[in-house]
């Protein structure tokens, strides 16, 4: 088994906001993330794959096909987007780094076909990720 | 739907690497430069990673105000800016980077009650990082 990691970067803004909560219990669990006018970071995406290696090719996965279906499941989707409005998930689901990382990971589950999906990593920061690696 | 995430944090400490156990001159053979009494220093990075369900309502594995602040109190405060080897953690115990991590998972694992303590990851310099995950397996 070979793992391989592809990364890919989008800019990105959001907020936290839970519509059942007051807005004081906004304020308190979600702070300055509460803003409604949103806010941005600079996130990096890391997907890795697993599979053995093929023999005649010496690939574990296609890195043109991995990189076109981050493309255009994610990056198109994402880049330069404010999520809680433009990305379907996220008209429910609170955008955090955690549910980020999940929702990657469920639209590229079922586009690959070659390799699995091993682990989905967003950094929000250099200083902050998380790592998702579906249910086992 | 379980999550693993992970914060990183900044330290600054001196340590001396010598263990009583030894002579003079196995401490220097074990030890080398690090074994100087006088003591030396490191930027060390400190990695905390926590596990669990996603809470549907916060869409959070746990707050990092508690997490942030936790290791603020119980990690940073204690560690930075001061001579590893006087801490208590460190008495019959050298303050090599692996041990700082058992330390440090240590007072996670036992204080730490916002979400489950998955690893702590410690770089020494840019060129070493140690990991302990509590004697379970690292996962990657």
């Amino acid at each position: 088994m070979v793992y391989l990691t592809r990364k890919a970067e989008f800019s990105a803004s959001h907020y936290y906001h839970n519509p059942e909560f007051t807005p004081e219990e906004n304020q308190r669990i979600f702070g300055k993330c509460n803003n409604p006018n949103g806010h941005g970071h600079n996130y990096t995406l890391e997907v890795t794959v697993k599979g053995q290696v093929d023999g005649r090719s010496g690939f574990v996965v296609d890195l043109k096909q991995l990189k076109d279906i981050m493309n255009s499941e994610v990056i198109d989707a994402m880049d330069h987007r404010f999520l809680n409005r433009e990305v379907p998930e996220f008209k429910e689901a609170i955008p955090t780094t955690e549910n980020l990382a999940i929702s990657i990971w469920q639209r590229l589950q079922p586009k690959l076909n070659v390799a699995r999906l091993h682990r989905v990593r967003v950094y929000e920061t250099p200083d902050l990720f998380v790592d998702y690696y579906g249910e086992a | 739907m379980k999550a693993y995430l992970t914060r990183r944090y900044w330290f600054s400490a001196s340590h001396r690497l010598h263990c009583d156990a030894m002579s003079d001159g196995e401490n220097q053979a074990t030890y080398g430069k690090c074994n100087n009494p006088h003591g030396h220093g490191h930027n060390y990075a400190l990695e905390v990673t926590v596990a669990g369900q996603v809470d549907p309502r916060t869409g959070m594995v746990c707050n990092l105000v508690d997490l942030d602040s936790f290791v603020q109190e119980k990690i940073w405060e204690r560690f930075d800016h001061q001579n590893l080897n006087t801490l208590s953690d460190f008495q019959g115990v050298v303050p090599t980077t692996e041990n700082l991590c058992v330390a440090v998972y240590g007072i996670l694992e036992r204080e730490f009650r916002f979400a489950g303590v998955e690893k702590v990851r410690v770089e020494e310099t840019m060129l070493n990082s140690f990991e302990y995950a509590g004697g379970r397996e690292v996962r990657h």
